[in-house]
């Protein structure tokens, strides 16, 4: 594991340093097309499974196959396998966010003993229910609050947050429109 | 054909002090100008601009400000008149009118074609500019037709707009300017803005950009920055040059009723839509001013100028909006105009050497073009320190490059 000056939060920052190198001459290695499928069990219930993806010019595995159960709570009249769709958008974020911090810390040198982010949507579910139509769909907006311990200032802990809001892939895929298409198979 | 040792292609302040270390060195050559002298401050400039950098900085080899305002800033009349200046001092051998169409390699070096005829000559020193143009992001081309759409080398003044809002886009130096000077006009003014480099115009009582030049920041070497490429990709701070020295951070002009949103991300079905990341690019530029703040602090005391400065400052961190617009109907008549202040870059179109990469940027280590023996360039963003691309950056990276010249001209010869 790399250690920069006995700094250790378990990134191996040289190999993503090194990727980066490496994809700057080969843009297409770069392309990777992540896939999961979804399965509906019943009323509101389904389960979604991740195994395979393409990236580095083939197809790629996961080391073993990731199930995922969404339903809606007893509260919407369903029953509660599993949470609800919008709640993945949070496990989504709040993981992509604290992997980068742990990143980002490691390559500044920042060792860090714990990390915790606190995710809340704001979510006004008259938007889905039709029963506002001047009322959207989506979160209105997410709040992320971080509890970070580390040998660092505050300042210094703060600009590991900012630089993983500057990295995230899940942070940019919710705050900017993406073109989605839907179509029947 | 004609012949000479090195042709410099344009005349503003850079390919001038290029000139100026050739003669010095007596290396013969000719400085290609398309229009007049200092070109781009007399035609691809707003009326109103003033430099964002002190008068005392406007110096050029061998030409200091002698001026009695040292901590002004130039009026656009003004910096022509400085370099005009300039190239009359150093009789600079400059053939104005004369368009470079192509740049091709040859045995011995470079063959020249411009609109008035054709040079050889041995080296070529690129100082036509690093924005040329002004870049446009691909999502103008959604932008409903009835908007009125700008770039700063179409723009002269807010008389010129058509009346109703404007939506200014980018909020580094041209893109803050812009906007509060249509705010003054009376307009409706929404600022979408991405990541930004924010800096108060006086820092403990002094210009920042003297801070920044006295504390070695911007001597700061490109071998030495620590990521180039996001270096050379920066924008520029948010500053102007007004008498009164206020800073024209976000604050400023929210003060002044300036809409904030954040990156304008796509246009879809007539709708311009903003990304909601705007606190995260704030914050960013709030902890990087505070950095750069701590890096003066840290060369005052160690320098024992304390005693010389007002004592050390914080700056209120930006307010952003408790919920910024995500989308904005470009069909429904709120906005009548979108300004595009989102940077500018080089034209290389007549470039006939394979050194420009897939972005358009120039391949070159310190202003030595690579894989191209003789060709240089300069006036490009962090060339070899960080205020390369300022005119009093110039005479450092002028000497080196012409340096670098002419131990190539010895070596083949
Ligand atoms: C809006 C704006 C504000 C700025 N404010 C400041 C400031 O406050 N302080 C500061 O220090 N710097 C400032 N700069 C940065 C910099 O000083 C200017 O960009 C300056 O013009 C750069 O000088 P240059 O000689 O490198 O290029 P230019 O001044 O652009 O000169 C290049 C010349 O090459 C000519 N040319 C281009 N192509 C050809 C060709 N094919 N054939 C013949 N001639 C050609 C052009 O006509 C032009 O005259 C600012 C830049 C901009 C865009």
């Amino acid at each position: 594991m790399t250690t920069i000056d006995g700094i250790d939060n378990g990134v191996n920052v040289q190999a993503l340093l090194d990727a980066r190198e490496a994809l700057k001459g080969a843009p297409e290695a770069a392309q990777f097309t992540w896939r999961s499928t979804t399965r509906w069990e019943n009323g509101v219930h389904s389960t979604t499974t991740v195994r395979n993806f393409f990236g580095l010019g083939a197809e790629q595995t996961h080391k073993a196959e990731s199930t995922f159960t969404a339903d809606h709570p007893e509260v919407f009249a369903a029953e509660d396998h599993g949470i609800t769709p919008i709640e993945y958008l949070l496990v989504g974020l709040g993981s992509c966010l604290a992997a980068g911090v742990a990143s980002v810390a490691q390559n500044r040198g920042i060792q860090l003993r714990s990390v915790e982010a606190t995710l809340e949507g704001a979510h006004d579910i008259r938007g889905i229910l039709g029963a506002d139509s001047d009322v959207r769909n989506g979160f209105n907006g997410v709040k992320v609050t971080f509890n970070i311990d580390a040998d660092a200032s505050r300042e210094d802990i703060e600009a590991l947050v900012a630089q993983s809001q500057k990295r995230s892939a899940v942070f940019d895929a919710l705050t900017n429109p993406t073109d989605v298409t839907v179509e029947v198979a | 054909m004609e012949r000479t040792t090195t042709v410099v292609v344009g005349a503003g302040h850079a390919g001038l002090a290029a000139s100026h270390f050739l003669s010095e060195r007596a290396i013969d050559h000719v400085v290609l100008e398309r229009g007049d002298v200092a070109n781009s401050w007399r035609r691809e400039r707003w009326d109103s601009l003033r430099l964002l950098t002190p008068n005392w900085q406007s110096r050029l080899p061998g030409q200091p400000y002698d001026g009695s305002d040292p901590d002004g800033y130039m009026a656009m009349g003004e910096v022509v008149e400085l370099i005009d200046r300039f190239a009359a001092r150093t009789r600079a051998p400059v053939r104005t009118g004369t368009t470079v169409t192509s740049l091709r390699r040859t045995d011995d070096g470079y063959h020249v074609r411009t609109d008035q005829g054709e040079i050889a000559c041995r080296t070529v020193v690129l100082a036509s500019g690093a924005c040329n143009r002004p870049s446009v992001p691909r999502l103008s081309e959604a932008v409903p037709g009835t908007v009125e759409q700008v770039t700063p080398f179409d723009y002269r003044g807010p008389d010129q707009l058509p009346d109703g809002g404007v939506l200014v886009v980018g909020a580094s130096a041209t893109g803050v300017q812009l906007a509060a000077e249509l705010r003054r006009s009376g307009r409706p003014v929404i600022l979408s803005t991405g990541e930004h480099v924010r800096m108060p115009r006086t820092y403990r009582g002094r210009d920042v950009l003297w801070w920044m030049d006295a504390s070695g920041v911007w001597d700061q070497r490109h071998d030495e920055v620590p990521d180039l490429p996001r270096a050379r990709r920066l924008g520029s701070p948010q500053l102007a040059g007004t008498p009164d020295r206020t800073s024209l951070d976000l604050n400023a002009l929210t003060a002044t009723g300036v809409e904030l949103v954040g990156r304008s991300a796509a246009v879809r079905d007539g709708e311009m839509l903003f990304s909601g990341g705007l606190r995260a690019v704030v914050s960013l530029a709030d902890l990087k001013m505070d950095r750069l703040l701590n890096t003066f602090d840290a060369w005052a005391a160690t320098t024992g100028t304390d005693d010389e400065v007002k004592p050390a400052e914080r700056f209120e961190p930006t307010r952003v909006p408790s919920a910024t617009r995500l989308r904005l109907d470009l069909r429904g008549g709120e906005v009548a105009t979108v300004v595009w202040a989102t940077g500018f870059r080089p034209d290389y179109t007549w470039l006939d050497v394979p050194v420009v990469d897939e972005k358009g940027h120039l391949n070159h280590d310190g202003g030595v073009v690579l894989d191209s023996p003789g060709l240089y360039a300069l006036g490009l963003p962090v060339l070899r320190r960080r205020k390369s691309t300022f005119i009093h950056g110039i005479e450092d990276d002028a000497r080196e490059v012409v340096d670098h010249l002419s131990g190539h001209l010895a070596r083949r010869h």
